[in-house]
């Protein structure tokens, strides 16, 4: 017998932390069913108990506010775990019992773990575990996530509740005469109709039907619509009552009522507060800084820019090291296999399109670093609190930040969980705009190519030249954002109310951990998907072969040549490869846009890429390695990628600029078009962003090409 | 003793709410975050551009707009 166990508590109070030291390793991340909401799980044998530890999303709440408190409330009441570990923050005790009230009005056996004592030491409040315990009838385990301190004590627990199996009665609290005589009116009528008491307490069914519960009104009017009818009408005249004799309404009366228990609680001597609340922590002092009117911008600029900086100092030399090694790797290959299909596809499909996209890894890794270490150090959330005034001026949100940071703000994240990020959001409008902009930043996959054409064109300003185009890829989401929040998607705007949470000393165990994930998952989808698209590519590239006709005609140019000139002999290989590539579907296809392709300066070659991309960005990089590399059989094939393109006739800082520019604001990949289709609940809005991106990204691409060559 | 609406507030005035006027998804987010009557706030400080607000609130930060915290009335010294 497996035990389960649930892991929920609010944001910021150390779960993930907790559920890493926990599990250790052992964990599998998926999504819930039906939803996009992250999924760990993990498993750890404790005493001879086999452990399926499941962390809930972090909520505040256990309404239907956000996907994730469904998603929290739908797996305690459908899975019933074993026991629920709720995590609270000692030092935030009061705000934290407010989650673990609704869940012990839920009926759910519940186990608190107290972490963070020893902050809560050090700001001079002292938590009375047991008497906590007493007053609300569960087990308090003081724990400090970050040491281990307490694991032990809160597994036995854990344990304790596994063997005894017994059904919690749910707590039950008093809302004032007129909540509580309704409530009891209407848990008669439940009762008596067994409406939805095989799934939720009565007492919970009627408390949810006063709070105006969207998910259990639904649930409840598909079940039964005329009792679902009575008790809603039950709920209109309690609401009357309220309105006419205290200008409130049941929810803020209920709200009200559940703080006044958690403080009637606190007071039976649990909490004890020595210090003066007013007193400024090293946090506040921090922020007084950090936040100031005018140092607080001017470093929050430094802070990334010192980010870029970091990262291209040290990412070049293991990069050095890699694109080293597959130059290896490729002449290897080029030595010992035989002519022929199979070597052209293992160089030019496997080894280039692998290397192009591995070499990254060094930079992409350090990348995700620095995010991580901005998110868990709590900086992260004062880049939205700084940035909210200015995201809705374009209509956007302060949260939207997260999105948009997430899916390359920070060059270097991902759109696929940026996209998913938008999910915080709750007004629809604002959740679609940032859905719709959060791709035209400058993600991982983006990266690679951005990086080869810096470092090929503008060797001397590549931190300088990052900047400007993390800047240039924000200014045109803003912009775009104001231009779809004013025509397409019109509309109010929705709250702002989000925690700052304290400073913290990222852990090296956490910082570690997403790191790994991020890189993990990036060189995954490199070693799969990008695979893939590299081998359909070079068969795209390959077929049809030249016809024997036109093969012939090299074969006699090679023939009036002597063999002692390898210089034309070589001359003539590159045009046969050419004339190859350019006969082939991929070439056809690049040949055929390249009639207006050209006004933004890209030729067929450039083109192939860019519909290569579309399967995943950083295939634009590994397509043209293998189109370069296919047209230019030179023994010096292995010189890189950069060094090529400078060489080659078309290109010139400006072209580069122009594809930057149209690579920043195409149509995003075939993963985040999906996701924002499902994100957005309509293939609409999918096709929308490939289209109305692609032109956008024309138009803009044109324009840099064509003002530029006049200027130059 | 005198009753302010938020926004009103300096910064570093503390008070305690009286009462919360919104309604619908605002106000149960606000409620969610422990701002209900009866709670003591401290203005914390404002972001450059003077909007949102931090409040120090129960033992943490919490951040809400100038036009959201219209619907707070506080009671300050």
């Amino acid at each position: 017998m497996e035990t389960t166990i649930a892991l929920g508590g609010n944001p910021n109070c150390g779960k993930t932390t907790l559920f890493n030291e926990l599990t250790g390793a052992r964990q599998h991340v998926g999504n819930y069913p039906g939803v996009t909401v992250e999924k760990k799980e993990g498993r750890c044998v404790y005493n001879g108990y086999k452990m399926r530890i499941t962390d809930l999303p972090g909520t505040y709440s256990l309404t239907a506010y956000s996907m994730e408190e469904v998603v929290a409330r739908d797996f305690l009441v459908n899975e019933s775990p074993d026991v629920t570990i709720n995590i609270a923050d000692a030092s935030n005790l009061e705000r934290n019992l407010y989650l673990t009230i609704q869940m012990l009005e839920l009926g759910v056996p519940v186990c608190i773990a107290l972490n963070m004592m020893d902050l809560a030491k050090d700001r001079g409040i002292e938590i009375n575990a047991e008497r906590l315990s007493k007053s609300l009838g569960v087990p308090v385990v003081p724990i400090i996530a970050r040491t281990g301190y307490g694991k032990q004590e809160l597994m036995d627990t854990a344990a304790a509740f596994a063997d005894k199996k017994e059904k919690k009665q749910p707590l039950v609290i008093s809302y004032g005469q007129d909540i509580d005589s309704a409530i009891l009116e209407m848990e008669k009528e439940i009762c008596a109709g067994n409406f939805l008491t095989d799934i939720y307490p009565s007492r919970w069914i009627a408390l949810k039907y006063m709070e105006k519960d969207e998910q259990l009104l639904a649930k409840g009017r598909g079940r039964n619509a005329v009792l679902s009818a009575k008790l809603e009408r039950i709920v209109e005249r309690v609401s009357e009552h309220l309105q006419y004799t205290s200008d409130t309404y049941p929810e803020a009366l209920i709200a009200d009522y559940r703080y006044g228990y958690i403080r009637s609680v606190l007071k039976q001597g649990v909490l004890k507060e020595k210090y003066d609340k007013n007193r400024l922590y090293a946090s506040d002092k921090i922020d007084k800084v950090l936040t100031h009117r005018i140092a607080g911008p001017v470093i929050m600029l430094l802070i990334l820019f010192g980010l870029y900086q970091f990262i291209f100092t040290f990412s070049e030399i293991p990069v050095k090291w890699l694109d080293a090694f597959f130059a290896w790797l490729n002449g290897l290959a080029s030595e010992t296999l035989p002519d022929g299909l199979l070597k052209s596809l293992i160089i030019s499909g496997i080894i280039d399109g692998l290397g192009g996209v591995l070499s990254f890894v060094p930079l992409i890794m350090l990348m995700f670093l620095g995010i991580a270490a901005l998110e868990d150090s709590g900086y992260l959330a004062r880049v939205a609190f700084m940035l909210d005034k200015v995201f809705g001026m374009f209509g956007l949100h302060g949260s939207s930040v997260m999105a948009f940071i997430v899916s390359g703000g920070i060059a270097g994240g991902c759109a696929v969980p940026g996209v998913m990020a938008a999910r915080t959001l709750k007004s629809p409008r604002e959740q679609l705009a940032t859905l719709l902009t959060a791709p035209f930043m400058n993600c991982g996959a983006k990266l690679p190519v951005f990086a080869l054409l810096i470092a090929a064109f503008f060797p001397n300003h590549k931190g300088l030249l990052m900047f400007a185009l993390t800047l240039i890829s924000w200014g045109g989401a803003l912009l775009v954002a104001k231009l779809l929040r004013m025509t397409v998607i019109k509309g109010e705007a929705s709250p702002f109310v989000m925690e700052l949470p304290p400073y913290r000393l990222p852990t090296l165990k956490g910082l570690a951990t997403h790191t790994y994930e991020r890189t993990w998952q990036y060189i995954r989808k490199a070693g799969t998907v990008i695979l893939a698209v590299s081998v359909v590519l070079w068969g795209m590239m390959t077929f049809p072969g030249l016809p024997d006709s036109e093969a012939e005609k090299f074969d006699q140019q090679r023939n009036t040549v002597a063999q002692s000139d390898k210089d034309k002999l070589t001359a003539i290989d590159a045009a046969q490869a050419e004339a190859g590539l350019k006969y082939s579907i991929a070439g056809r296809i690049g040949t055929a846009l390249e009639s207006i392709s050209w006004l933004a300066g890209f030729d067929w070659r450039t083109n192939i890429a860019l519909v290569g991309g579309f399967a995943a960005k950083e295939v634009v990089v590994s397509t043209l390695g293998t189109a370069y590399s296919m047209g230019n059989v030179d023994p010096e094939a292995s010189d890189s990628l950069g060094e090529m393109l400078t060489k080659s006739p078309g290109w010139s800082p400006l072209t580069a600029l122009s594809l930057i520019i149209f690579i920043m604001f195409y149509a995003p990949c075939f993963v985040t078009v999906v996701c924002i289709a499902r994100e957005a609940g309509s293939w609409k809005w999918g096709a929308f962003s490939m289209i109305f991106n692609t032109l956008l990204a024309f138009t803009l691409a044109v324009l840099v090409f064509q003002i530029g060559s006049l200027i130059l | 003793m005198a009753r302010l609406i938020m926004r009103q507030m300096q910064d570093n005035q503390a008070g305690i709410v009286t009462s919360v006027k919104a309604a619908g998804e605002l106000g149960r987010r606000i409620r969610d975050m422990g701002l209900v009557p009866g709670t003591e706030i401290k203005v914390q400080g404002r972001a450059p551009l003077y909007d949102p607000v931090a409040l120090r609130i129960k033992g943490f930060i919490l951040t809400l707009r100038n036009k959201e915290a219209d619907y707070i009335e506080v009671e300050v010294q």
